[in-house]
């Protein structure tokens, strides 16, 4: 099936520098032939959004291990809304203890992936959760 | 049994004929559940290890006896058998009443020396009511942002009898400037405390990524640190040169090896350029490693580290004293390397992993708690991995004697191969002009990258095991962990404006204005510091008024 690249930003929000899950995912969603865009540490919120919308993206991936998604996820997800993008999918992954991922999932996080994800469950993930052929 | 003779051809023709014949023939029949004979790094390791790998070893050139040069074997000739390593356990959340009851529990419960964790905010060099602190505050670590957090988080801890170590970069000199105050109030002087600062910026630029000014600038601050320490604060490691954090970024052993010495060396140059001399500051260079997996693999690292610092200081830098040739290095346990499932699995990974860090020679170690992937530590879980250090050193045996695995024949050849492969690393980085051009290139940075990709994908296809994850799962059991919650900032931002109602702010902005000229001046920035310190300017305000100077680094965006 022909079709246009999945696009897929990768985000590091807040001021969390732990990158190695960030570029692991970056690269194996490159390997399987999505368009990946990565934003580079300690991003705003509003840098994140817009981001997303300036690319066009897909999919937004958020990697956390701070401990602030409480405090970030929810801006992020009022922002996406707020400028007509709640369309885009976000996903999320790090350290988010399973108490608060009812909480994010409410926010509208469609997925959260705990350590010990795998990049193909991940990929599949995606694949089977884009809406296909949508005019853009 | 005779050793280091010419091997009789017995040895060499029973040897052969044993691994063809009996070793390999009795394999072909067989299905082993173990396929894989690499390390965790990914080196092949064969089946047997005989003299024939020593041909022509000499017990002196090649290890020394300890104490002595190259010092192989361990930097001091009475290792353990003087004094244990110290246990320093990593610690730090919450407000800094919160962590000064954490350590003064730790202490009770036998910890020997103090390492402090501060919160994102602080390691970024930003005050807890900086817009990029919301949701941040007391996480990660202790949050400090002023000399008042500081003196709440030694409050009854005497300076002049422990040694503290400090997980801080781009802020160390300002964090550092603090502690100096807090003991002077205690009547202890700069010339009795004994610690240290991690104030390696390089591995920042490769690894941990807490970095704030870019490179040139950030090692002139490194530099006044050494300079300043030399002469006022002689029993302080005005460094931790460091590659745990390269190895938790996902490098091989080697490649977390070769980094940190060649860090090493780069500092060192530095250094001589400003025109200090080696023997004046050199003692007081540390270095900081990964004790992970691989058991024998991490050894061999720890024993070739110590060989290769020695050779370089003495033949490349031609230090006369010996306590230059030391290196003296501090030990993690591999945080990366644990589980979120099982996490009780995690005691046992930390037990092998801190036992290869003594068999190593470690002077101080830190032991990771088994919460490490869902929380800071909880006093039960901190206590445990406080334990494993001490029936280690005190119902294991090992410490009885210095460098009990030397002389294995497999982990002397296994440590003449990663001295051999690092140094071959460190002249490639000698070839790209240093390290600080090499990581402006991306070097280390792909390097490291591409480890990490190799391992998450020989994880995924099974050829690395991961027991609880990619096999021998089993049903989630939730664990009790450490929550931090938003109290925490209210309490931190309630102190920060008290702080900054108090003082004296007509004196502080003078005071930063000072700071700021000498930085401009390219003056050595501590005693600036140490005077905007004691007037209770905040870290925040100290760090704005140097980036005023210096600038901000952002990094290039590669994966």
């Amino acid at each position: 099936m022909a079709g246009k690249k999945i696009r897929v930003l990768i985000a590091k929000p807040g001021l969390d520098g732990h990158d190695r899950g960030a570029k692991v995912i970056c690269r194996a969603l490159r390997d399987a032939g999505m368009e990946v865009i990565y934003t580079g540490l300690r991003r705003t919120p509003e840098e994140i959004v817009n981001a997303s919308i300036q690319e066009d993206v897909d999919v937004i991936g958020l990697s956390i291990l701070s401990g602030a998604h409480n405090v970030l996820f929810p801006k992020i997800m009022s922002l996406l809304k707020e400028k007509g993008a709640d369309d885009i999918i976000v996903i999320a992954g790090g350290v988010i203890p399973e108490k608060d991922i009812p909480r994010m999932k409410k926010l509208g996080i469609a997925e959260i992936f705990l350590p010990g994800s795998s990049t193909q469950d991940i990929v599949r993930w995606i694949e089977e959760n884009i809406p296909k052929n949508l005019p853009k | 049994m005779k050793r280091n003779e010419s091997f009789p051809s017995d040895l060499k023709k029973s040897y052969e004929y044993w691994r063809k014949r009996k070793h390999a023939k009795a394999l072909k029949e067989s299905c082993p559940e173990i396929k894989d004979f690499t390390t965790i790094s990914g080196k092949k390791i064969k089946e047997l290890y005989t003299p024939l790998d020593l041909d022509g070893f000499d017990h002196l050139r090649e290890l020394g006896l300890p104490g002595e040069y190259p010092y192989t074997r361990g930097i001091h000739p009475t290792m353990y058998r003087d004094r244990l390593w110290t246990m320093r356990q990593f610690s730090g959340f919450g407000t800094a009443e919160d962590t000064n009851k954490r350590y003064k529990y730790l202490l009770s419960q036998g910890q020997t020396g103090l390492s402090v964790a501060f919160h994102l905010p602080t390691l970024m060099g930003i005050d807890s009511d900086h817009p990029l602190a919301q949701g941040e505050i007391g996480k990660c670590g202790v949050a400090v942002d002023s000399l008042a957090d500081m003196e709440i988080l030694f409050d009854g801890i005497p300076l002049d009898k422990i040694t503290t170590s400090m997980t801080i970069n781009p802020p160390a000199a300002v964090l550092w400037a603090m502690y100096i105050a807090v003991a002077e109030k205690q009547g202890v002087s700069p010339k009795v405390i004994s610690g240290t600062i991690q104030n390696d910026i390089l591995k920042e630029y490769i690894a941990q990524k807490t970095f704030v000014f870019p490179p040139r600038h950030s090692m002139k601050l490194i530099v006044d640190t050494f300079e300043y320490g030399a002469k006022e604060v002689p029993r302080w490691n005005t460094i931790s040169i460091s590659g745990y954090h390269i190895r938790e970024a996902g490098s091989t052993a080697v490649q977390e090896l070769a980094f940190t010495l060649r860090d090493g060396i780069e500092y060192v140059e530095w250094a001589l350029e400003r025109g200090l001399r080696i023997d004046e500051f050199a003692p007081r260079l540390s270095f900081f490693f990964n004790a992970h997996n691989d058991f024998f693999e991490e050894i061999a690292k720890f024993r070739a580290a110590r060989k290769i610092w020695a050779q370089v200081m003495k033949e490349r830098f031609g230090a006369k004293k010996p306590r230059s040739w030391w290196l003296r290095f501090h030990t993690q346990t591999s945080g990366v390397s644990l589980m979120a499932q099982q996490p009780y699995n995690n005691v046992m990974r930390v037990t092998i992993q801190a036992l290869a860090a003594v068999l190593g020679g470690t002077q101080s170690l830190h032991t990771n708690s088994l919460d490490e992937t869902y929380a800071l530590p909880s006093e039960r879980a901190a206590t445990i991995a406080l334990r494993t250090q001490q029936i280690i050193a005190y119902e294991s045996g090992v410490a009885n004697c210095i460098d009990p695995l030397g002389g294995s024949y497999f982990l002397e050849k296994l440590t003449k191969e990663m001295e051999e492969e690092a140094k071959e690393y460190i002249r490639k980085i000698d070839d790209m002009a240093g390290m600080v051009k090499a990581i402006e290139l991306g070097f280390p940075q792909r390097e490291i990258a591409d480890s990490a990709y190799w391992y998450q994908k020989a994880v995924e296809k099974k050829e690395k095991i991961v027991v609880g994850l990619n096999a021998f799962a089993m049903e989630h059991e939730p664990i009790p962990i450490l929550q931090i919650d938003e109290s925490v900032a209210r309490q931190q931002l309630a102190q920060l404006r008290k702080v900054k109602k108090t003082r004296n702010n007509t004196q502080v902005k003078k005071k930063l204005l000072d700071l700021k000229r000498a930085a401009a001046d390219e003056k050595n920035v501590m005693p600036f510091i140490l005077n905007c310190v004691k007037g209770y300017a905040t870290l925040g305000e100290i760090m704005d008024s140097l980036k005023e100077v210096y600038g901000e680094y952002q990094e290039p965006i590669a994966y």
